[in-house]
Order: structure tokens, then C-alpha cells, then sequence
């Protein structure tokens, strides 16, 4: 792996205008172009998974639909209803949105290269804490919504953005800790440098043998990864965690009341948010730009513009995921999404970081002490789940003896052999049925 | 290290620093009169929100990064958001009313407030003024991020943990003044729901609906069982029982 090649952040900061516009404007392309193609790619995917076609006739396979509803959403009536808070229901969307692009700035798209003879990483740009710029972004877009579910002045989008300032709350702890992993282990917060420290694995020597263990952070650090993922589609509202537009409860929810291009503006900042958080998942855990193993065999992989492709193909991917949670799952109840929240995930996180903080600890000592410090406490956990003393069960009475039990006047049952009695109309038609001209010979039983 | 790290550190305001400066400022001056001007309750916390968030980048400015995103993640993204949530809870017509109770009380509050921030603006100013910033270089030496570590947990380590732990407190506080304890048995699950459903002397089926069988179809009027008898099981536990008098129920003349 050609370490070279990944820049750091002295690198940041040296390009001319028209570098640093163009840059802007990549991001802001990558923005667009990915909420058009998200949207159809959505569409077509959730109708394959729905045994329908989706929409195939705009365009070939029917990727210019979602410009067409873009135009057409422009075109349509902007209704601000009469109660509405009118400033801020103006603005909602717009913060939304803002927010929405804006974290595209600080992923790294790709390493160093060379654009009109000038060294440049495929990065707006990097700061020593861009990861925390990506979370306070994603908390200010959380007022996007609660302030359009506000500002309506109706019920259902009240309702909606309630929900939603408890949920993304809640679903942005976990999140903060899960990328806690992260920095343990990378030992920065700036996006480009985690994306040089999974460029490498560690080493590990097991039984003698000198092994490079993988250096992405989903293999290393899986249970954050798996803390990340979930919530991020809480953050983004995505699937089953979209209460605050629950169409089936909520009408459209936050968004009821909004139409013609601030409702565009709101379904924009949605998948902007969605493919933002994909590309900040790809960052953090999945690599960044690097190829993955097959490819990375390749020493030209790493270099030059290659890794743009890399990281989109990651990036399509995880929106698959996104996708595919949505043709799968049923949307969670209030209580059960905020019981995952706090019960599951937030607990998870802090046992894990602080399991990691003691392996990194160890991992200094000497090969005899370190089997120790690891050993002795994994074996006391397995023997208190072995030995845990678990609930005796009651006796349950049988069936015969529940229906024993009943107090007179009880409900009717059922017959309990479930033998269905023969109905008496049919015994009155056999009966009455003309006897039918059987040769003899043949089996004559009546039915 | 950045580049505005080592400007900040040399004392000197670099024109950007200075345009930030000049446009934020009154951004967040104004968001501060704003917050207490402002009628509505959920006007007065977004123009909170907005000085918080030019204080966010203030700190991004004077070389704190770290602190300066920490500030809109937890100030404006957690702790406006739920206060946000209980405005939004009570209401979003609860307006304050603009009568004064003590008399004369605006104007003196507007002038010892003034008063007050050109007396702290004045003494900092003059104490500060030609002091040379001193010790940020070495300060964010390794890293602004790791540099606030390293003091946090050697330093400032017992102050960090008593902090953690009247946080704590308090919330636990408040958790306990809020909850509702249940115990055990009081919780009925699906079966014991549904035992107690099928006992005898509860009917298992629905219940009537309102009106049925009645002279109205108000939700009020209850249902006429096949004997004729009225059933309360009909009618909301809230609303009394009452049949309609035959005047309620003859038909309206539409002339007079």
C-alpha cells in the first residue's frame, strides 16, 4: 500500500481558488447527482424486492424520473398555510439542506492527485476534528425538522418533529460513542488521517507466524460498526426508524403541510443526509478510498484517480443497505425504538469502548502478563453466564386440568379433539340423492 | 497544526480572522437581544441557537476547535433541542404577556444591563489590553484535541470526575421525582388479560356501539338492547347517561 499517496493535514490549505471551487462544486454535484440517482435507485430497487418492475419508462431504465417529479414539484402550488410561523417555516427546509451538504465537505473522496499539475488531495477539507463537524452538522439538521413539524401549525407535523427531537437525541449518543472506538484507535479526528490509518493492519504474531490483520475498522472494531450503522438510520430518518414521518400514523408527518419546492427541498436533504452518512460510514469504518482485498492486490489501486471508483462502489452499497432495511422492516413502535436506543445501543457502546481501552492497555505488556489480564476476565464472565442460576420454571397444569378449573358460567369451548361434527344438511342431502346407476363390480360405497 | 492555530498563537488577527470577527459578532449580539426580545418562546430559543453558534465558531477562531464543535453538538444540538422539546410540548401559542408587574421594571433592567456589559467590557478590555497572548503554541503542541485530554485526565481529573458525578445525581434526581414506580404484580400481561376477559360475568365480545338501536346517532346516546333496556356499556366512561326527551328527538321544523 502506497502510503504516499494519503495525504495528511499539512497537505490542506495550499490550493488556488479555482481548485478549492471546483473542489465545492464536485461535492455539491456529488450531493445532487446522488439524491437524483438515490431516489430512482431506491425506487427500482424496493420494486425488485416487490416483484414489480418500478419506474422504467422515462429515460433508459427509467433514470430520468426523479428529474421529471423535480420539475413537475417545481411547477406545483406553494401553499403556506394561515397559522403557520412563516419565517421559520421558510427557512426549515433550507437548514435542512445546508446541513445536509455541507457534511459532504470533510469526506475524503480520494487520495492525492494531480489536477492541472497541482497536488491535491480529493477533499474540500480537512480540519483536526472533522469528524465532530460531521456530528454537529447532523445535530443542526435535526432542527431542519422539528422547526418545520413547528412552524406548520398543525397537528400531525407537530407531532412529527416531537418525535424526532427524541429520537435523534437519543440515536446521537450512541453515535457519538461508537465513533469513540474509532478515535481510540486511529488517535485523530480528522477524516483523512482515518482513512491513512486503515490504510495499514497490525500486526499480529500468532504461534510464531507474522499475520497483518485487515485494517478497516469494520473488521477491527464490528460491534461499533454495528452500533454505527443502526444509528445512523435513526439520524437520518431512514426506515424503520421514521417515526417522525410515519405515513401510516402521521399523514406525512413533519412534512404534512409542505408542498412545491420546499417539499423537494425537504425529500433533498433526506437522501443528500442519506448518501452524506453512507460516505461517513465509508470513512470511518469501511476504508475510506481504499480498494478493497481482491483489488488491492493491484499496486496501482491506490494511487491516482482509482480510489474515487472504490469509494463510490462502497458508498452505492451502503445505500443498498439503506434500501433494503427499507423493503425489509416494519416500522418500530415509539417505545420500542427509544427502549433499542438507550437499553441496547447506548449500553453496548460504553461496555465495548471500555473493553477496548483495557485491550489497548495490555496491549503493551509482555506476552505471558497480557494472556492473564485478557484470560482471567474472559474466563470469569464465562463461568458466571455458565453457572448464573436461571429462573426454575412453575409446573404448568395440563389442558385437561385448565378446563377442570373453570369457573361455571365460563365461555364456551370448542370441542377439544377438534373433530368437526357432521354437519346435518349433508346427511339430509346423501339421504335424499337419487341412488346413481353403479355397475356392478365397481366400488359402490357411498361417499 | 493548522494554519489559524499558529496565527492565533502569535498574537496577530489575520484579516480572515478579522471579517469572521466583525461578521459574527453583531450576529451574536443580535442573538442575544433577540433571545430576550423575542414574544414567542420558540423565537427567543432559535436566537439562542444563533449566538451559540457564532460563539461555536469563535472558539474554532481563537484556535479551540475541539471546544468549538463540542459547543454546537452539546449547547446547541442537545440542550436547545430539548428545550425546544418542552416549548413545543407546552404549547406553541403560550406567548408572554407584555404586562409589566412592577412598574419601571424594563427600563431599569435595560439600563443596569447595559450598564453592567460596558463595565465587564471595559475592565476586560483595559486588563487585557497589551497582554500578549502567551503558551497556546504549547498548549495545542500536540494536538489542540490531545492536548485537552492530557488535562483532563491528569490535571483536572478530580474536578472532571465531580462534575460527572453531580450530573449524574442530578439526573437520577430527576428521574426519581418523574417516575411512576409499578410493581410487578400490577402489571398484567397478554394471558392474564385474556383469562380475565373470558371469566365469567364479563362479556368477551364487543361492545355495543353508541347509537345503535337508538334515536340519535350521538355518541352520547346509548344503545337500546334487543329488551329494550338502555346499555351503559355503550357510552364513553366520561359522558353521563341520559336518553332524549321526545322534544330533542321530534323533528325540527324548518320554518318558523
Amino acid at each position: 500500500m502506497n502510503l504516499a499517496q494519503a495525504p495528511s493535514l499539512t497537505d490542506f490549505g495550499h490550493d488556488p481558488w479555482w481548485l478549492i471551487l471546483g473542489k465545492i462544486v464536485f461535492a455539491f454535484v456529488v450531493a445532487l447527482l446522488g439524491t437524483l440517482l438515490g431516489v430512482w435507485f431506491e425506487r427500482r430497487v424496493v420494486g425488485f424486492m416487490q416483484v414489480r418492475p418500478g419506474p422504467n419508462q422515462l429515460g433508459p431504465f427509467g433514470l430520468l424520473q426523479t428529474l421529471a417529479d423535480g420539475l413537475k414539484m417545481a411547477f406545483k402550488e406553494d401553499i403556506l398555510p394561515r397559522a403557520a410561523d412563516k419565517v421559520i417555516y421558510f427557512f426549515a427546509p433550507a437548514i435542512s439542506m445546508i446541513c445536509a451538504v455541507t457534511m459532504l465537505s470533510v469526506i475524503p473522496f480520494g487520495p492525492m492527485v494531480s489536477v492541472f499539475g497541482h497536488q491535491t488531495p480529493l477533499q474540500v477539507t480537512d480540519v483536526p476534528v472533522a469528524v465532530l463537524v460531521v456530528l454537529a452538522l447532523s445535530s443542526m439538521a435535526v432542527y431542519g425538522i422539528v422547526l418545520a413539524g413547528w412552524a406548520s401549525g398543525s397537528t400531525y407535523p407537530l407531532l412529527g418533529g416531537l418525535r424526532s427531537t427524541a429520537q435523534l437525541i437519543s440515536y446521537e449518543v450512541a453515535l457519538g460513542l461508537s465513533i469513540v472506538a474509532v478515535f481510540m484507535l486511529s488517535g485523530t479526528m480528522s477524516t483523512s488521517e482515518i482513512v491513512a490509518a486503515q490504510g495499514t493492519g497490525p500486526q499480529l504474531s500468532l504461534f510464531g507466524a507474522d499475520i497483518t490483520m485487515p485494517g478497516w475498522y469494520a473488521l477491527l472494531l464490528f460491534p461499533s460498526f454495528v452500533i454505527f450503522f443502526i444509528s445512523i438510520v435513526g439520524e437520518t430518518n431512514r426506515p424503520p426508524f421514521d417515526l417522525p414521518e410515519a405515513e401510516s400514523e402521521l399523514v406525512a408527518g413533519f412534512m404534512t403541510e409542505y408542498s412545491s419546492l420546499k417539499f423537494a427541498l425537504i425529500m433533498l436533504s433526506e437522501y443528500v443526509a442519506m448518501v452524506a452518512m453512507s460516505a461517513f460510514t465509508v470513512t470511518l469504518f469501511l476504508g475510506g478510498w481504499h480498494a478493497p482485498w481482491p483489488l488491492s492486490i493491484w499496486s496501482g489501486a491506490n494511487s491516482g484517480w482509482w480510489p474515487l471508483l472504490w469509494f463510490f462502489g462502497k458508498v452505492v452499497l451502503l445505500v443498498f443497505v439503506f434500501v433494503w432495511l427499507r423493503g425489509t422492516l416494519p416500522r418500530l413502535r415509539y417505545d420500542q425504538l427509544m427502549r433499542l436506543g438507550w437499553k441496547v445501543l447506548i449500553p453496548i457502546s460504553l461496555v465495548w469502548v471500555v473493553v477496548l481501552a483495557w485491550l489497548r492497555t495490555v496491549d503493551d505488556w509482555e506476552t505471558k502478563s497480557r494472556l492473564y489480564a485478557v484470560g482471567i476476565p474472559a474466563g470469569i464472565l464465562l463461568l458466571a453466564a455458565m453457572f448464573w442460576p436461571s429462573r426454575k420454571p412453575q409446573p404448568q397444569p395440563t389442558l385437561a386440568e385448565q378446563v377442570e378449573n373453570r369457573p361455571p358460567g365460563s365461555f364456551p369451548l370448542p370441542p377439544m379433539d377438534l373433530q368437526v361434527p357432521p354437519s346435518p344438511r349433508t346427511r339430509r342431502m346423501v339421504a335424499e340423492r337419487e341412488p346413481a346407476n353403479v355397475p356392478a363390480g365397481q366400488d359402490s360405497e357411498e361417499v | 497544526m493548522t494554519t489559524s492555530t499558529v496565527l492565533a498563537a502569535t498574537g496577530a488577527v489575520s484579516g480572515g480572522e478579522a471579517v469572521a470577527f466583525w461578521i459574527l459578532a453583531p450576529l451574536a449580539l443580535a442573538g442575544a437581544i433577540g433571545m430576550v426580545a423575542a414574544r414567542n418562546a420558540v423565537h427567543s430559543a432559535l436566537w439562542l441557537v444563533l449566538t451559540m453558534l457564532s460563539l461555536g465558531v469563535f472558539y474554532v477562531l481563537q484556535a479551540g476547535p475541539f471546544i468549538g464543535m463540542v459547543q454546537i453538538i452539546v449547547y446547541t444540538g442537545a440542550i436547545m433541542m430539548l428545550f425546544l422539546f418542552v416549548l413545543m410540548l407546552v404549547g406553541r401559542d403560550a406567548s408572554d404577556s407584555l404586562i409589566e408587574v412592577l412598574r419601571g421594571q424594563r427600563i431599569a433592567a435595560i439600563g443596569l444591563g447595559i450598564g453592567f456589559a460596558a463595565l465587564l467590557g471595559s475592565g476586560i478590555h483595559r486588563a487585557t489590553q497589551g497582554t500578549p497572548p502567551v503558551g497556546l503554541e504549547q498548549a495545542n503542541a500536540g494536538g489542540n484535541v490531545q492536548g485537552i485530554a492530557r488535562l483532563l485526565f491528569t490535571d483536572y481529573l478530580f474536578a472532571f470526575e465531580l462534575t460527572a458525578a453531580l450530573l449524574i445525581t442530578a439526573t437520577i434526581g430527576g428521574m426519581i421525582l418523574a417516575h411512576v414506580e409499578r410493581r410487578k404484580e400490577d402489571k398484567r400481561d397478554q394471558v392474564a388479560t385474556m383469562k380475565a376477559r373470558f371469566a365469567p360475568g364479563n362479556y368477551p365480545g364487543p361492545k355495543p356501539g353508541p347509537g345503535v338501536f337508538a334515536t340519535s346517532s350521538s355518541v352520547a346516546t346509548p344503545a337500546r338492547l334487543p329488551d329494550g333496556r338502555l346499555s351503559d356499556l355503550s357510552t364513553p366512561d366520561i359522558l353521563p347517561l341520559r336518553e332524549l326527551t321526545a322534544e330533542e328527538t321530534s323533528l325540527k321544523g324548518t320554518e318558523k
